[in-house]
C-alpha cells in the first residue's frame, strides 16, 4: 500500500508507465469500463475545487467504480475539530482509495501516515499537488514528444503556486531542462523549491520581464494569483493583475510555443488566446483525468 | 571565580560566549534536581570568552540535538571524577519536537497534536526543512 503525496514520490520510470496507461486509456477507454468496479473512492475536499474534485470522480466512474466523500471542510467533522488522522482512520473502514486536498501544507501526509488505504494529495496549501503535475507532464509529453532540453517558463504567482513546484521539481528529473522563471519580487519561487535546482546545476533564470524572454520559450505555464493564499487583501489587489498574457504579448513567441495554465484562469490569459492552436490549457484538463485513472489503477494495483 | 569540578555528570564546553542561556533553556535544565552551573563569559585560549555548563549528574540528557545549536561545542562526559567521553554533537538527521514550524499554513499551525518534525536536508548548510511543509524552522530563543 502505498501513497502519493509529492510529484517525488513517482520515480521517473513510474511516470512513463503512467503515461503509457493514459495513452492507452485516450486510445481504448472501452478496456478499462470495469478495471475498478466495485472499489470506492472517498474524495475528502477541504477547500473548494472545481477540476481536481470532479477529475477524481470522473476518473473513478469511468473505471467502473463509486465514489463517495464531501466538497467542503463544512459538511465533515473537521466542522466539529475532528483531527486529519482521526479521519484518515474512519474513511479507512469506508473506501479503497482517498483523493484529499486540505487548506494545511502537510494534511495529506499526515492523513497518509494514519490510513490504511492508498491517499493521494489532491493539492495541500501553497505546496504540493502531484496530480495537476502528472496531467502537466501528459500535456507536454503529448505536446512535444519529450521531456528533456525543453526551455519552460513558469508565470506569475511562484510564490504560493503549488502547481508551480510540483512541475519544477518533476521537471528538473530530467536532461537539459532550462527554467525561466517570471513573476513579481514578491511572488518569487521560494528557495527549498530552488535549492535542488542549484544542487544539480540546472539552469534557471529569474526575471519580471515576460517579454523580454517569450521567444526563448518551448512552454509557457501561466499561474493564477490566488486570493485564497494572501492573508493581506492589500498584496492581492496589488498583484493581481501583474502578468496578462495577450495576443500582443505572444507575437514574439515560437510558433511551437505550449501554453499550459492549471486552471481556473481569472483574467491572465485572454479569451482571444483561446482560438491560438498554441493554447493547450483545456486539453490539460482532460489529460488530468486521464492521468488520475492511471495513478488509481497503480495504488489500487489494478492490472 | 571557582566552581568545583564535578565528580559525574557532563560539561558542556566551548559554548559561543553569552549562548550558554540558550542552551540552559533549551535542554530545560531549570527542571532538573541535581546541581547545575553555567558559567558565562570564562576566558577561553580557543575562543577567548566562552560559556560553559556544569550538570553535577549522570542522568540521561538528550545532548543530540546540541548540533542543530551549534556543532562546535564540546560535550565531556564524567565518570568517578575521570573524563571518558569528550565529543562535538552531530546535527541530527531529524529534529522532534525541539524546534517548532512558524509556517501558518503549516498542518501543524492547527492540529496541536502532532509532533513538530524537521529533517536534515543540507549536511553542508546544516539546514532543516518542517516534513509537512517544507519550511525552516523558528529560530529557537
Amino acid at each position: 500500500m502505498r501513497s502519493i503525496i509529492n510529484i517525488l514520490d513517482l520515480t521517473k520510470e513510474e511516470i512513463d508507465q503512467l503515461i503509457q496507461v493514459a495513452e492507452d486509456i485516450i486510445a481504448h477507454p472501452q478496456n478499462y469500463l470495469e478495471k475498478c468496479k466495485h472499489k470506492k473512492l472517498a474524495t475528502l475536499f477541504y477547500e473548494p475545487s472545481t477540476r481536481t474534485r470532479l477529475s477524481f470522480e470522473a476518473a473513478m466512474y469511468e473505471l467502473g467504480g463509486h465514489v463517495i466523500g464531501f466538497s467542503e471542510a463544512n459538511s465533515s467533522s473537521a466542522a466539529k475539530g475532528e483531527s486529519v488522522a482521526d479521519t484518515a482512520k474512519t474513511i479507512s473502514c469506508y473506501a479503497d482509495i482517498i483523493a484529499m486536498r486540505h487548506p494545511k501544507e502537510g494534511a495529506p501526509m499526515v492523513a497518509a501516515a494514519n490510513a490504511t488505504i492508498p491517499v493521494i494529495n489532491g493539492g495541500d496549501g501553497g505546496h504540493n499537488h502531484p496530480t495537476q503535475t502528472l496531467a502537466d507532464l501528459l500535456t507536454i509529453h503529448r505536446e512535444k514528444g519529450t521531456f528533456e532540453g525543453l526551455t519552460v517558463g513558469l508565470c506569475g504567482d511562484l510564490k504560493f503556486g503549488r502547481t508551480v513546484h510540483s512541475l519544477i521539481t518533476a521537471m528538473a528529473r530530467y536532461d537539459n531542462v532550462r527554467f525561466v522563471l517570471i513573476s513579481p519580487e514578491e511572488l518569487k519561487v521560494p528557495s527549498y523549491v530552488k535549492m535542488p535546482l542549484k544542487q544539480k546545476g540546472i539552469s534557471y533564470i529569474q526575471t519580471t520581464d515576460i517579454e523580454s524572454v517569450i521567444a526563448d520559450l518551448d512552454i509557457l505555464y501561466m499561474t493564477r494569483v490566488q486570493k485564497e493564499r494572501f492573508f493581506n487583501e492589500d498584496d492581492y489587489i496589488r498583484l493581481k493583475d501583474s502578468y496578462i498574457l495577450t495576443p500582443q504579448k505572444l507575437a514574439k513567441a515560437k510558433d511551437t510555443l505550449s501554453i499550459m495554465h492549471p486552471l481556473p484562469r481569472v483574467n491572465e490569459i485572454a479569451l482571444a488566446i483561446d482560438d491560438d492552436p498554441r493554447a493547450a490549457y483545456f486539453k490539460q484538463v482532460l489529460n488530468g483525468k486521464y492521468m488520475r485513472m492511471a495513478l488509481i489503477m497503480m495504488l489500487l494495483e489494478v492490472k | 571565580m571557582n566552581i568545583d569540578s564535578i565528580n559525574n555528570g557532563i560539561v558542556i564546553d566551548h559554548i559561543k560566549a553569552g549562548q550558554g542561556m540558550k542552551i540552559y533553556n533549551f535542554l530545560n535544565l531549570g527542571n532538573l534536581k541535581c546541581s547545575v552551573a553555567l558559567i558565562s563569559h570564562a576566558n577561553s585560549h580557543l575562543m577567548g570568552k566562552k560559556d560553559i555548563i556544569k550538570i553535577d549528574s549522570d542522568l540521561e540528557v538528550d545532548l543530540n540535538a546540541l548540533g542543530y545549536i551549534d556543532p562546535e561545542i564540546t560535550i565531556n562526559i564524567i565518570k568517578d571524577g575521570v573524563r571518558v567521553s569528550k565529543y562535538h554533537p552531530e546535527p541530527p538527521e531529524k529534529l522532534t519536537n525541539i524546534v517548532f514550524c512558524k509556517n501558518p499554513r503549516c498542518i501543524t499551525s492547527t492540529e496541536q497534536e502532532l509532533p513538530h518534525v524537521f529533517e536534515l536536508v543540507d549536511r553542508v548548510k546544516d539546514e532543516y526543512r518542517c516534513i509537512y511543509c517544507e519550511s525552516k524552522p523558528k529560530e529557537i530563543d
